[in-house]
């Protein structure tokens, strides 16, 4: 057989039916009728018991959302969603306010444990039952916000946190226990008529997280929200809030998976990061929601705004990201670098395979003085999938001394899957300095052959290989999401020979 | 029973036929020298023998041990003890050859049924051995083969025969790109390597290799079959005589 021909049928046989987290939870759930109106939107709002101000937000949200149309600039084909034919609430039942882990509904918690995030160990360790043998080492801490469909069920190591000042919380709740933060910070980053997709989210957002850390402060353990999606038909549009107060630091971590099924579902996210003063946020990602099967049925479409305003002077922004799931992925985490001498970073690792559709990048706009920014960006696609990074890099007029650095590299493997990279730099002042490069290759036969040599599997080689190619932005992950962002790499291209 | 068992041995790649009905027999303890002019064979028999894709055997066997080694996938191969050492080691970004040696040895030896090596012990054994071959311990921590000179690539494939401890080696080519004191260094690496067990095919353009690693049979090929076979002596004669008197035949 030819090599390239070898090379063909590996790839064919790598296919996406790899999913390991596709199982649903059998639970009982309450959800609001399907489709959306005004009525839906007060339907929601009135579930989470939120203020008057809150409901006219989303309301306004939803009247400037009918008056616009879907984008359709990305390098993205799906067919038409019918926003009426969606369910935009969903949450367990029963629905009652939770003291203790132990109300959370068994089956959920066996979902969290399926999916590898033990809320109840950690909720051990935490204290709710001290253990018995004393204090859990500092490096094991990770506080969890478990969001199921559109409810927040879990936030753990809330005590200790609460200890440091740090607020940690679903957005549900921080709307009624921190209005004052929430009314100031909510939306001013992403205003409501951002885009599509954003201003839908504003309308119908039901859960996600909050986060707050005051000044000076470094938070004591790495936040970290998992969002699962398990009802049919329905929508998740979580909000995420950060923010790092004067001279703050926090890490967060988010992963994201969902149910195999036959029928395409809807996420739209927003997040928002704000850092003052000498604050510092770290965000990273390991998407993994359901790509859909090897000949390109079902699977999540996943339009996502997230966005990140370095507000004040020295502040720093850096997102991280893995996206090996999806059916379509329409994503752009971006930074404002709007304060002095601010800096914004964005890596990612972004794997297509099957039939999906990646489209993803970031925006670093560059306003304040001296700002600068970096951007590492591997795409690798397999399969028949395509695999787009789209990046915007801007410095306004006043950003004098504004510095760039961008890198994409994309990784072929097969001959009937697309890489494509459409930069678009903007410098409307003589003074900024704009680095840009990008590669594209294939993995070779030649290394592949090198590897099985030594007595790796193919599959083995393709994965040491693509490890190599994306470790530069692996480094950039913590610790204990490094790990398991490996081997989800190695899993997103395996094939189902065992 | 003899090691290695190529039977009349015919290869096409694509439309044309490089292998015509090539035999070669190889006992373990033996090092046979594989010497021939370009284009006579000699890298596509080392490439079959290892599996590499893209050649179509049409007629004849190899027998590893009496197995049908043709049967087997490049990794089956090496497990059961092929090793095939490349003319020009491909570099891999990205990939510590620290690790890449301990994936590469623990799929063989899980292949094998064998348990995997501990980090301590894999340490150890990697230390003495880069040690014997001059090998500094930063250029382990490097991606594989990346930024490596000449010498250190063929070193470094020298490190994994040791560290893999085949039962055959093929050598493609070992000398190419190769100045006379990293030669002397890397033939050292293979007479070190030289038992009763393992057996050795050292393919090579040039009779200088042949100086330092001594074979027990020299075999000259041309036009995709061995022409002539003889004792060590036959390198110093062709080296004399040149390859035009086979190739014309």
């Amino acid at each position: 057989m030819p090599a390239v021909q070898e090379t063909v049928d590996r790839v064919r046989r790598i296919d996406v039916d790899q999913y390991r987290y596709g199982f649903e939870t059998l639970i009982e759930s309450e959800k609001a009728p399907k489709g959306l109106s005004e009525d839906i939107v007060r339907f929601i709002s009135e579930k989470k018991n939120e203020p008057a101000w809150m409901l006219e937000w989303r309301l306004e949200a939803y009247r400037r959302w009918l008056t616009m149309t879907e984008p359709t600039w990305a390098r993205v084909h799906y067919p038409k969603i019918d926003y009426q034919d969606l369910y935009y609430y969903a949450a367990p039942k029963p629905k009652k306010t939770l003291s203790s882990i132990d109300e959370i509904d068994p089956e959920i918690l066996k979902t969290y444990e399926k999916l590898g995030i033990p809320l109840r160990e950690v909720a051990i360790l935490e204290g709710v039952e001290p253990p018995p043998g004393g204090e859990p080492s500092e490096q094991r801490k990770i506080a969890v916000d478990a969001v199921f469909d559109s409810v927040s069920v879990a936030t753990t190591f809330q005590k200790e946190l609460k200890k440091a000042g740090v607020i940690f919380m679903p957005i549900s709740e921080a709307i009624r226990e921190h209005p004052e933060l929430v009314r100031k910070y909510l939306g001013s980053v992403v205003p409501t008529s951002d885009n599509f997709f954003a201003t839908l989210n504003s309308a119908v957002f039901s859960d996600g997280s909050f986060v707050y850390v005051p000044p000076g402060v470094r938070c004591p353990m790495e936040l970290s929200t998992y969002f699962r999606i398990n009802e049919r038909n329905t929508g998740q549009f979580e909000r995420t809030l950060i923010i790092a107060d004067k001279g703050s630091y926090v890490s967060y971590l988010e992963g994201c998976t969902a149910p195999q099924r036959d029928e395409n579902q809807l996420h739209a996210a927003v997040v928002e990061l704000i850092a003052l003063d000498d604050a510092e946020i770290k965000y990273s990602t390991v998407q993994n929601w359901y790509p859909g099967n090897s000949e390109g049925l079902g699977g999540i479409f996943n339009f996502v705004t997230k966005r990140g305003d370095c507000r004040g002077a020295n502040s720093k922004i850096s997102w991280t990201q893995v996206e090996t799931g999806s059916a379509i992925t329409w994503k752009y985490p971006s930074c404002i670098l709007r304060g002095d001498n601010s800096r914004g970073e964005f890596y990612s690792i972004a794997i297509s395979n099957g039939y999906q559709q990646v489209d993803s990048g970031t925006k670093m706009i560059h306003l304040g003085k001296n700002t600068s920014s970096r951007i590492i960006s591997k795409g690798i696609a397999a399969g028949k999938s395509q695999n787009t990074y789209r990046g915007l890099v801007t410095a306004h007029r006043k950003a004098t001394g504004a510095r760039n650095y961008t890198a994409c590299d994309s990784l072929l493997i097969g001959d009937k899957c697309g890489a494509h990279t459409v930069p678009y730099v903007e410098a409307k002042n003589s003074s900024a300095t704009f680095e840009h490069e990008a590669t594209t290759s294939k993995i070779s036969e030649d290394v592949l052959f090198y590897c099985v040599q030594r007595g790796l599997s193919q599959e083995e080689a393709v994965g040491l290989v693509v490890n190599g190619f994306v470790k530069d932005v692996l480094q950039q992950l913590p610790m204990e999401f490094a790990v398991e962002a490996q081997k989800l790499i190695s899993i997103s291209l395996e094939g189902s020979v065992g | 029973m003899a090691l290695l068992e190529v039977k009349d041995l015919q290869v096409r790649v694509e439309d044309r036929e490089i292998l015509h009905g090539l035999s070669l027999t190889v006992n373990p303890g033996e090092v046979h020298a594989i010497m021939g002019p370009n284009g006579s064979g000699k890298s596509t028999l080392s490439h079959v023998i290892a599996g590499k894709p893209g050649y179509e055997v049409t007629g004849g066997q190899i027998l590893f041990r009496g197995e049908d080694l043709l049967e087997m996938e490049p990794d089956e191969r090496a497990a059961k003890g092929v090793f095939l050492a490349f003319q020009y080691p491909v570099e891999i970004p990205g990939v510590a050859t620290m690790n890449f040696l301990r994936t590469a040895l623990n799929a063989q030896r899980k292949a094998r049924g064998e348990s995997e090596y501990s980090t301590p012990d894999f340490l150890k054994k990697v230390r003495e051995v880069s040690k014997s071959l001059n090998i500094p311990q930063d250029m382990l921590k490097r991606g594989v083969n990346v930024g490596f000179s000449g010498g250190e690539k063929k070193r470094n494939e020298i490190l994994q025969m040791a560290l893999f401890e085949p039962s055959l080696c093929i050598l493609d080519e070992m000398d190419s790109g190769l100045d006379i004191d990293a030669l002397r260094i890397a033939a050292d690496g293979v007479n070190a390597l030289r038992s009763l067990e393992r057996a050795m095919v050292v393919i090579t353009h040039y009779q200088r290799l042949l100086n330092y690693i001594v074979p027990d049979y020299v075999h000259v090929m041309a036009k995709g079959s061995v022409v002539k076979t003889g004792g060590k002596e036959l390198a110093l004669q062709l080296e004399e005589s040149g390859y035009a008197q086979f190739e014309d035949a």
